[in-house]
């Protein structure tokens, strides 16, 4: 009974701010628009009984599903934010795996200040940060000025206000959830298995491929995922640092329901999209299952 | 016995495999090894011992490659091997945490090293086959480490580490995570695996009875120094300082002053048919030991008291009506009646109130002459000094420390008939199953252990605690250490 009702604590947690949010969501991507407030049709009528019921159901359609086919911006927009979002997954691993490596080998005084330091960022705002990437990257920003200064160009980098400018900031933002799970997953990794490997005839090269990576995998893995699913919807970023051009399925969301206020294509483009993230996510449930089965 | 047909450290042509040549290692300010040589021969299974910081781990690390010398060299096969990296040296090592991979099967585990050299496929199935034949871990081929149990992973850790055939296998702590019994039977596992593949084996610890187990011979080590280098019995029976003695096995310590004695004792001389041993220390102190082994618990003579007791009359034994049966019936499935030892029946009420048998002088054998020379150590105000036959004359007036070990030291009732005997009082017995140590502190406050082998039950034994006893040891049973 006991047990029952602490399974029956986070269930109800998720029903009703996960499962009942999104039923809604899917109920409005299935109605119509409509100028009224809220801005679509049909509206659930309590007082109507059954028939009501059936009358409500029956209004129901696919439509703007269909509609989400017709115009080639909106599968361009998932392309460009699935390219997005992993190429900026793999720069950040690329960025991350050395810093989190270079953590874990750190004198063990020196490891928490390390880690402080990489959780630091989050003690400011979001959105400040990224203005403050706006000031950093624009023509004449300090980037371009100490670029110029140093003679490295003689043009200023028309930064702002492209794809690359959103890849800095992917990058830069997500990077603490990169590092932290890479990171412990090479703290726990045990020194004397990169000595076995070396007495074993490994050079230090090779006991980094045969060893360290092969175990640092799990954290590599949801690190990865960790960047990848956030990113893929990521809005503020796009939107802030990005170019006219730059597609992302977050931004067009944003502009569907704001900008045009048409409801139900918002909603179908966030189900599509949940549903899109639903394989990253469920592959990343099943390799945290992995670790912890190796672990037991 | 082949332990003494092995013994290359005693040639003098012999080429060592090792050997550290003034080998000095600082961590920064602090010296974990000071300026040591040491010379260890092919198929010796050596073992380094000492308390933990004493620098034998350090030793076993330089040997591997994992530290770098600071002073002198280190040479194999007479190679110096000091700038060979790890991965270069036909060194290889068990760790004490096994360091097993665990992202790795078993098989592949064992196969890593033979992979890293580049072997063909063929030759790597039937090396990595042979290896798990040899540690017995065929079935277990396809498990991930954390399938297996303890001494499995050590097992695996092994036959990884000699999967390459080294020519030196270093063993760090190797069966420090094992439970007591399973230590035991994996110490004799590794001696014969030794024994079958002919490697020199050097292993690290701290466990004095491991090394004593399976080593061929024992460095015994303090402060990155070694104290004596030797075979387990020179080490446990003639240790050269009282550090020695004092860290292996448990042992009694006197400390006094020497005072000559002379060659020509009245005692010697009203016995002078006594042939003298002329034999060195460490052989006549065991000799004695098993000379006082009967004598560890005075059992009744067949002189003093009739085999009546509880121990023949009540084994049961057939009459000859029941011998007849026997032949005539039993036998034909049965097969021939074996006269096996039987269990004997716990004591009855009769036996536990007849009086206990007297460990009478007469359960004492005819005490050899005192063996003339050597020295007196006198070392407290009113009890007679010790005789020690093996100390060295030269050593008069001077300080010294005579050693004997608990087992070399009888306890008895009445005053036994021996060169060196104190009376004391019994404060604690610590009894383990097979023997008892006495805890006697003698006039003057001084404890002696004493050590006995339970040769019977627990009822029959007549020592207990506050009894006045007598302690006593023969004149060549201990050894005389100057510090």
């Amino acid at each position: 009974m006991r047990r029952a009702i602490l399974i029956a604590i986070p269930y109800l947690w998720l029903t009703a701010l996960f499962l009942v949010p999104f039923l809604i969501v899917l109920k409005i991507s299935l109605s119509d628009i409509a100028l009224a407030r809220p801005p679509y049709t049909p509206q659930f009528d309590f007082s109507a009984g059954l028939e009501g019921l059936g009358a409500f159901f029956s209004e129901l359609d696919f439509e703007n599903f269909v509609f989400l086919t017709t115009d080639d911006l909106y599968w361009k927009s998932y392309l460009s934010s699935v390219q997005i979002a992993g190429l900026s997954t793999l720069i950040t691993l690329a960025v991350g795996y050395p810093v989190a490596y270079a953590m874990a080998r750190a004198d063990e005084a020196w490891r928490p200040t390390l880690l402080m330091l990489v959780i630091l960022p989050f003690w400011t705002s979001f959105l400040i940060r990224v203005y403050s990437w706006m000031g950093i990257l624009a023509s004449e920003g300090p980037l371009n000025a100490v670029l110029l200064a140093l003679g490295i160009i003689d043009q200023p980098l028309q930064i702002m206000n492209t794809n690359v400018a959103v890849y800095i900031g992917i990058v830069y933002t997500y990077l603490p959830f990169m590092i932290l799970p890479i990171y412990s997953a090479l703290e726990k990794l045990d020194g004397s298995l990169l000595e076995a490997a070396e007495d074993l005839g490994c050079s230090r090269l090779s006991a980094f491929w045969l060893v360290t990576w092969p175990l640092s995998r799990p954290g590599i893995i949801a690190g990865c995922f960790l960047v990848f699913i956030p990113a893929l919807g990521e809005f503020v970023i796009p939107s802030l640092l990005g170019g006219s051009d730059t597609l992302m399925i977050g931004k067009v969301l944003w502009e569907e329901f704001f900008n045009n206020r048409d409801w139900p294509v918002a909603s179908a483009v966030a189900v599509i999209l949940l549903a899109i993230l639903i394989i990253p996510i469920v592959l990343f449930q099943r390799n945290e299952q992995k670790a912890r089965e190796a672990e037991g | 016995m082949a332990q003494t047909v092995f013994a290359p450290w005693t040639e003098a042509d012999q080429k060592p495999l090792i050997e550290f040549r003034n080998v000095t290692k600082r961590f920064g300010e602090f010296t974990a090894i000071d300026d040591l040589s040491l010379k260890i021969y092919e198929k010796e299974f050596f073992a380094l011992l000492g308390p933990s910081g004493c620098g034998k781990t350090t030793m076993m690390r330089m040997l591997a490659g994992f530290e770098t010398v600071t002073e002198g060299n280190i040479l194999l096969a007479e190679q110096d091997i000091n700038d060979v990296p790890p991965n270069k040296r036909p060194v290889n090592m068990m760790f004490q945490s096994y360091a097993l991979f665990p992202h790795l099967s078993i098989w592949e585990n064992i196969a890593f090293g033979l992979r890293r050299e580049g072997r063909d496929k063929a030759f790597i199935d039937t090396r990595v086959e042979e290896m798990l034949r040899l540690t017995r871990l065929t079935r277990f081929a396809k498990r991930k480490p954390h399938q297996i149990s303890g001494g499995q992973r050590q097992r695996v850790a092994l036959a990884r580490s000699l999967a390459k055939a080294p020519k030196l296998l270093l063993l760090d702590e190797p069966l420090g995570a094992l439970d007591r019994k399973l230590r035991e039977e994996t110490q004799f596992e590794l001696m014969d695996i030794q024994e079958k593949t002919g490697t020199t084996f050097v292993i690290v610890t701290h466990d004095q009875e491991e090394a004593m187990t399976v080593a061929s011979r024992i460095a015994v080590m303090d402060e990155g120094r070694l104290v004596q280098v030797d075979t387990p019995g020179q080490i446990y029976e003639a240790p050269n300082s009282v550090y020695v003695a004092d860290f292996i096995g448990d042992v009694n310590l006197f400390p006094g002053k020497a005072r000559a004695r002379p060659e020509d004792t009245q005692i010697a001389a009203a016995a002078p048919d006594q042939p003298v041993s002329d034999q060195p220390v460490p052989d006549q102190a065991a000799a004695d030991q098993t000379a006082t082994a009967p004598m560890a618990e005075p059992a009744p003579s067949p002189t003093a008291t009739p085999p009546e007791g509880p121990t023949v009359a009540r084994l049961p034994a057939p009459d000859a009506k029941g011998d007849w049966l026997y032949d005539k019936i039993f036998r034909r499935f049965l097969g021939d009646r074996t006269t096996a030892p039987r269990r004997l029946p716990p004591p009855n009420a009769e036996e536990l109130a007849a009086p206990k048998p007297e460990p009478a002088a007469t359960a004492q054998p005819a005490e050899p002459a005192i063996k003339p020379g050597g020295i007196f150590i006198d070392w407290a105000e009113g009890q007679p000094p010790i005789i020690a036959a093996g100390g060295d004359p030269a050593m008069d007036g001077r300080e010294v420390t005579y050693s004997i070990r608990p087992e070399k030291v009888t306890i008895d009732t009445v005053r036994p008939d021996r060169p060196n005997v104190y009376e004391g009082k019994v404060i604690d017995i610590a009894y383990l199953g097979n023997i008892s140590t006495y805890h006697v502190e003698l006039a003057g406050g001084r404890m002696v252990k004493a050590q006995m082998v339970n040769a019977r039950r627990l009822a029959n034994r007549p020592i207990t605690w506050e009894d006045t006893v007598w302690v006593g040891f023969t004149e060549t049973a201990g050894v005389v250490l100057e510090e």
